[in-house]
């Protein structure tokens, strides 16, 4: 026959159980608990209860009733953590946002694609040690040509359609008179760039009156025509990241080098003439107070709108000009 | 320079393909512009000559030709041409043939009458844009002539790029002498048999300047006849050069500066009064050139006149009174040599170019002259007859051609290379230089034909180039290596471009020059440096700021709908500054409009304003501080437009655009604007360390209220000046107007934050210091608590 004292007690567990599931919220659940466990609860009083038995009986129906006690609190502890759980994730639920909707916040600007071209030419030459070097756009004739073995009425002159201010100042042709005025400043050895914009009467898809040069300047003991082709050779790969490139050198005349190059270059369909080079002529060096027969090397003076409308995928200079931001949007 | 490639192969003529010829050329410094055929491709197409001409039955306008062709039996053709005739020698294009575009002929029948070919006009062969007739051919061709030998037609035309250094290859001599030396090819000059005189007539030559004429050549000719045709090889290779045929004398001189090099100058003796004198004109003279202008002369022209008159322009262009006619019998030529001093720069400021001021305002050969003339002369007498005087030869001192020390290992060291004495030589002998050897040094002495060779790197370059740029190795140097500085006080422009374009600014790139309406509308009192000659009138001043470009961008983005923006620029700006120098110095400017942010779900709608921008050039100059002042300006709203200071250094301006600019440009609402100086922006010094504090914080919120017009900058600078040493900011959080707020006063709440370094503030630290700065805000300014 079974005891008829744990029979009972296991009934009350499964009553306080059933009640505590039944339990919604945290107030009823406290509710449920004091049914049981309060000063007036069911299990209480039976606690209290077992003073008049006998000592045999005590200590059986004693244990019986705390084992009950265990059950019921820890019931209680799980339905507690459920309760505080489920309104967890209704407050989650809640907060929930539509993740996929855009960010705030003006986002990015860009640099124009001439000027990331310029920074490009600066820092792979800054590799190879090259300083950047800059000069006034407003020049004067002596820096402009005649310090660069190119005085007045020489033919060469009509190489270049040159604006001039009504006061007689012109503005600068090249950047080569920053070489000439970097010279005068510094002693040898030189090794610089100088980026910049220039300016010649001339306007049509391949010309703009305004458009940018990279001159470089490079004067040291040695420095020969070979270095002149590896150093152009290297950088022109190294613009464009890719070896497939040919360039070459060819003879051609500017007043202030001698031996002079054209640069050219092609992606194997026909050449396009990117630059000027050369090395230094010795006027251009004894005018700037550096001894020819001590000091040699080469100059060059690049034309990055063209190298950046060929990285690029440009085909009309101008609408480097034309600054529609839907176009420089591209570039960032 | 453009020639017949025939022409120059009748010289030198090395074992290369016309491709090859041209790589030769423009790799030896000859850069070739354009290679193209005489002559487009045709087949089939002979010499005929029009042995009968009949009406055609069926067509008023046709007419039926039999033609010989050089077989046995005559071609009948049926031909529309007005000018065809009985007799005429003309392109018959054969059964068969293929024209030019890819016409091909067929036998077909005509309006009833079969035509076994066709006659055709100068236009349907691709050879000019005559089409008007029948091309007519010379007589002298052979019926049945393959058209293409007749008239020498697979010839190649090529165009040189020379640049002003090489006048020597201005001509098909030195042409061809630059290719026996790339090429090792022989060279082989014109040879002729000089005239004998045949007549003692001479022409009194003086020259009052000889450094400016140094030479001058002539030969009196009697007894010609203008009128002799020019011959066709000679007519055909003038042709090919672009010059027209005018007549034999004038074509005569012509082929002589083309063939030679050294321009000439033929006159009608019948108008040279007394003796030909050179000189400088005087002020007041006039001349009326070949082509019929009128020029007035100056001093610095150089003339050729006779006793009374000018008669052309030294070395550049001939008058129009003095030249051969029909009737001309006898003739005077002249070949001189002009100093290029005497020519350079005149053209330029004439406003045009002759073929001969452009040969010597680069440099002739003066040696040539008297060959020349000896030429010309050889071919006017065989070509129009006549009987040649004595040659004259006014000489003074020519240029010197000092001799050149060139040293072996100056070459190898300028060049890279490593060559030794007997290549070196070779290349020199393969120029025609005449040269000496002194130990490894050449002593060179450069020819009278050029004028590019003075210094020993000029001989360097003459050995690169026939050596080869391309055969030149491409190395990277040996040089000292060095590090290079890095200067961190001054931060560069990528650097603040970077800081720019993180914050969403696009970056622009406007010209130098601008339009000054756009100058005087931004700044009515504006004096901007004006341009000479601009290339039009929107760009005819340099910009005195950013401003004008800026806003020329900004239309362009509202006319394309582009609905907000942020965009800077980065440049120089230019003004006149003190003894006429000129002030250019580096600005970085930006305008925003539009909305504040993009128009998106999270992004309040609301337009940019001054307090945005400010924002921006606070973070742009961090972390030196940027305050701002009122300012006066005439392109910025009058209440919105500020001084910007770096830490107290006016770096420039911010604001927002003035209405009436903002009306007058029709923009949909007010940009805002601003301009730093560069030079003041950039400096930041190195950031030096100090201990952060371990203590708490305090922090107390003031409210006081204030005259409107106290501005908040005041309010600030007068805290600073009595803040503890333990108050850390001092911000202003908030600026209320309205209920419980007296009119004309504002309520400004300000937080403040304090810290010590050592020690924990107590309440009485914190009362101390708060009321002092209260104190402080209270007598300067009125301010209550509130």
């Amino acid at each position: 026959m079974a005891d008829p004292v744990s029979s009972d007690l296991a009934a009350l567990v499964a009553a306080a159980q059933a009640d505590f599931a039944a339990a919604g919220d945290p107030a009823a659940l406290e509710d449920a608990k004091a049914r049981y466990l309060g000063k007036a609860g069911v299990l209480t009083a039976r606690l209290k209860a077992l003073g008049a038995l006998a000592p045999e009986a005590r200590k059986t129906e004693g244990a019986a009733i705390n084992a009950a006690k265990v059950a019921l609190e820890a019931a209680l502890t799980a339905r507690r953590t459920a309760l505080a759980d489920a309104k967890l994730d209704a407050q989650l639920a809640a907060e929930a946002l539509d993740v996929t909707l855009p960010g705030r916040g003006a986002g990015l600007g860009g640099l124009h694609p001439l000027t990331r071209t310029l920074a490009r030419f600066a820092e792979i030459f800054h590799s190879l040690g090259f300083t950047v070097a800059d000069g006034p756009e407003i020049e004067d004739d002596f820096h402009n040509f005649t310090a660069l073995n190119t005085p007045a009425n020489h033919p060469a002159r009509s190489m270049h359609d040159t604006f001039y201010l009504e006061d007689g100042a012109l503005l600068r042709t090249h950047t080569s008179p920053v070489q000439v005025r970097y010279m005068e400043e510094h002693a040898p050895p030189l090794k610089i760039i100088a980026p910049g914009r220039v300016f010649r009467v001339d306007s049509d898809a391949t010309h703009s009156p305004m458009f940018h040069q990279v001159e470089g300047l490079w004067i040291d003991r040695d420095v020969t025509f070979a270095d002149l082709k590896g150093t152009l050779t290297e950088f022109l790969r190294l613009f464009f990241e890719r070896d497939d490139l040919a360039i070459r050198f060819r003879p051609s005349f500017f007043p202030f080098t001698e031996p002079s190059a054209e640069i050219d270059m092609s992606f194997g369909d026909g050449w396009l003439e990117i630059g000027g080079s050369g090395q230094v002529h010795p006027n251009v060096l004894r005018a700037a107070g550096i001894d020819p027969q001590q000091w040699q090397g080469f100059a060059f003076g690049m034309g990055p709108d063209r190298l950046a409308m060929l990285r690029y995928g440009i085909d009309d200079l101008r609408v480097f000009y034309e600054n529609d931001l839907r176009f420089l949007a591209q570039f960032r | 320079m453009k020639f017949s490639e025939h022409w120059l192969r009748t010289l030198c003529n090395p074992p290369r393909s016309t491709a090859e010829l041209a790589e030769t050329l423009t790799m030896g410094g000859l850069e070739v512009e354009t290679v193209e055929p005489a002559a487009p491709p045709f087949t089939n197409v002979v010499v005929g000559r029009i042995a009968a001409i009949a009406p055609h039955p069926n067509a008023d306008r046709l007419r039926v030709c039999t033609v010989d062709v050089g077989a046995a039996t005559p071609l009948t053709i049926v031909c529309g041409a007005p000018n065809a005739a009985a007799g005429m020698t003309v392109p018959c294009a054969r059964e068969g043939a293929t024209l030019p575009g890819g016409l091909a002929i067929k036998r077909a029948t005509m309006r009833g009458v079969e035509s076994q070919g066709m006659l055709c006009s100068a236009q349907e062969l691709g050879l000019a844009d005559d089409a008007s007739g029948l091309l007519a051919l010379p007589s002298t061709l052979a019926p049945g002539t393959p058209l293409r030998d007749a008239l020498a037609l697979d010839d190649t035309l090529i165009t040189l790029k020379i640049t002003p250094n090489r006048a020597d290859c201005l001509s098909l001599t030195g042409i061809a002498r630059d290719t026996a030396a790339l090429t090792g090819a022989p060279l082989t000059l014109p040879a002729w048999t000089d005239v004998a005189p045949a007549s003692a007539a001479t022409q009194r030559i003086v020259v009052d300047d000889p450094v400016a004429c140094p030479r001058f050549c002539g030969r009196v000719i009697e007894g010609i006849d203008a009128r002799a045709p020019t011959p066709d090889w000679m007519r055909t290779r003038l042709a090919r050069s672009g010059i027209r045929s005018i007549s034999a004398v004038v074509d005569i001189t012509n082929y002589v500066m083309l063939e030679m090099g050294v321009p000439m100058h033929a006159y009608d003796a019948r108008h040279v009064d007394g003796a030909i004198v050179v000189r400088w004109a005087r002020a007041g003279e006039t001349l009326t050139l070949l082509n019929g202008d009128v020029l007035k002369l100056d001093p610095e022209l150089l003339l050729v006149c006779d006793e009374k008159k000018p008669l052309g322009l030294a070395g550049i262009m001939g008058g129009e009174h003095s030249g051969i006619a029909d009737d001309t019998t006898t003739v005077f030529l002249e070949a001189a040599f002009w100093n290029p001093d005497a020519v350079q720069g005149r053209m330029r400021r004439l406003g045009f170019v002759s073929d001969a001021g452009y040969r010597f305002e680069r440099g002739v050969d003066f040696m040539a002259q008297p060959r020349a003339i000896e030429r010309a002369t050889r071919l006017i007498v065989d070509l129009c007859g006549g009987r040649a005087g004595p040659l004259a030869d006014v000489k003074a001192a020519l240029p010197a051609r000092d001799d050149v020390r060139v040293r072996l290992a100056r070459i190898n060291g300028l060049l890279g290379l490593a060559l030794d004495a007997a290549a070196v030589g070779a290349i020199f002998e393969r120029l025609g230089f005449a040269y000496r050897r002194d130990g490894d040094t050449f002593v060179v002495t450069p020819p009278s034909y050029r004028f590019d060779l003075a210094i020993e790197e000029d001989f360097v370059e003459e050995v690169a180039r026939v050596h080869g740029f391309e055969r030149i190795p491409a190395t990277i140097g040996r040089h000292t290596a060095a590090m290079l500085p890095v200067p961190e006080t001054v931060r560069t422009a990528p650097t603040l471009k970077g800081r720019l374009v993180a914050r969403g600014w696009q970056e622009v790139v406007t010209f130098s020059f601008v339009d000054s309406a756009r100058v005087a509308l931004l700044d009515p009192g504006a004096e901007p440096l004006k341009l000479a000659n601009p290339i039009a009138a929107q760009y005819d001043v340099m910009r005195p700021s950013l401003l004008p470009g800026l806003t020329a961008v900004l239309e362009t983005a509202v006319a394309r709908k582009v609905p907000r923006g942020a965009i800077f620029e980065w440049g120089r700006v230019f003004a006149a500054g003190p003894g006429g120098a000129h002030a250019q110095p580096l600005k970085v400017g930006g305008l925003a409009f539009g909305a504040a942010l993009p128009e998106r779900w999270c992004n309040p709608p609301r337009n940019v304003d001054f307090f945005d921008v400010k924002g921006e050039l606070e973070a742009l100059a961090a972390p030196r501080r940027v305050t701002t002042a009122p300012l006066t300006h005439p392109a910025l709203h009058p209440g919105r437009a500020a001084t910007v200071l770096v830490e107290g250094v006016a770096a420039g301006i911010v604001g927002e655009l003035h209405p009436r600019i903002v009306r007058a440009l029709d923009l949909p609402s007010a940009p805002v604007i601003f301009e730093l100086d560069v030079g003041v922006l950039a400096p930041n010094p190195l950031p030096k360390a100090a201990a952060v504090s371990r203590q708490p914080v305090v922090r107390r919120d003031l409210a006081v209220v204030v005259d409107e017009a106290v501005p908040a900058q005041a309010l600030l600078d007068a805290l600073a000046t009595v803040r503890a040493p333990f108050v850390g900011s001092i911000e202003i959080f908030d600026v209320y107007r309205g209920t419980g707020v007296p009119t004309g006063k504002k309520s400004v709440a300000i937080l403040v934050l304090m810290q010590d370094t050592s020690r924990t503030l107590t309440d009485a630290d914190s009362d101390a210091a708060v009321g002092a700065l209260v104190g402080e805000l209270a007598s300067r300014f009125g301010a209550t608590l509130r």
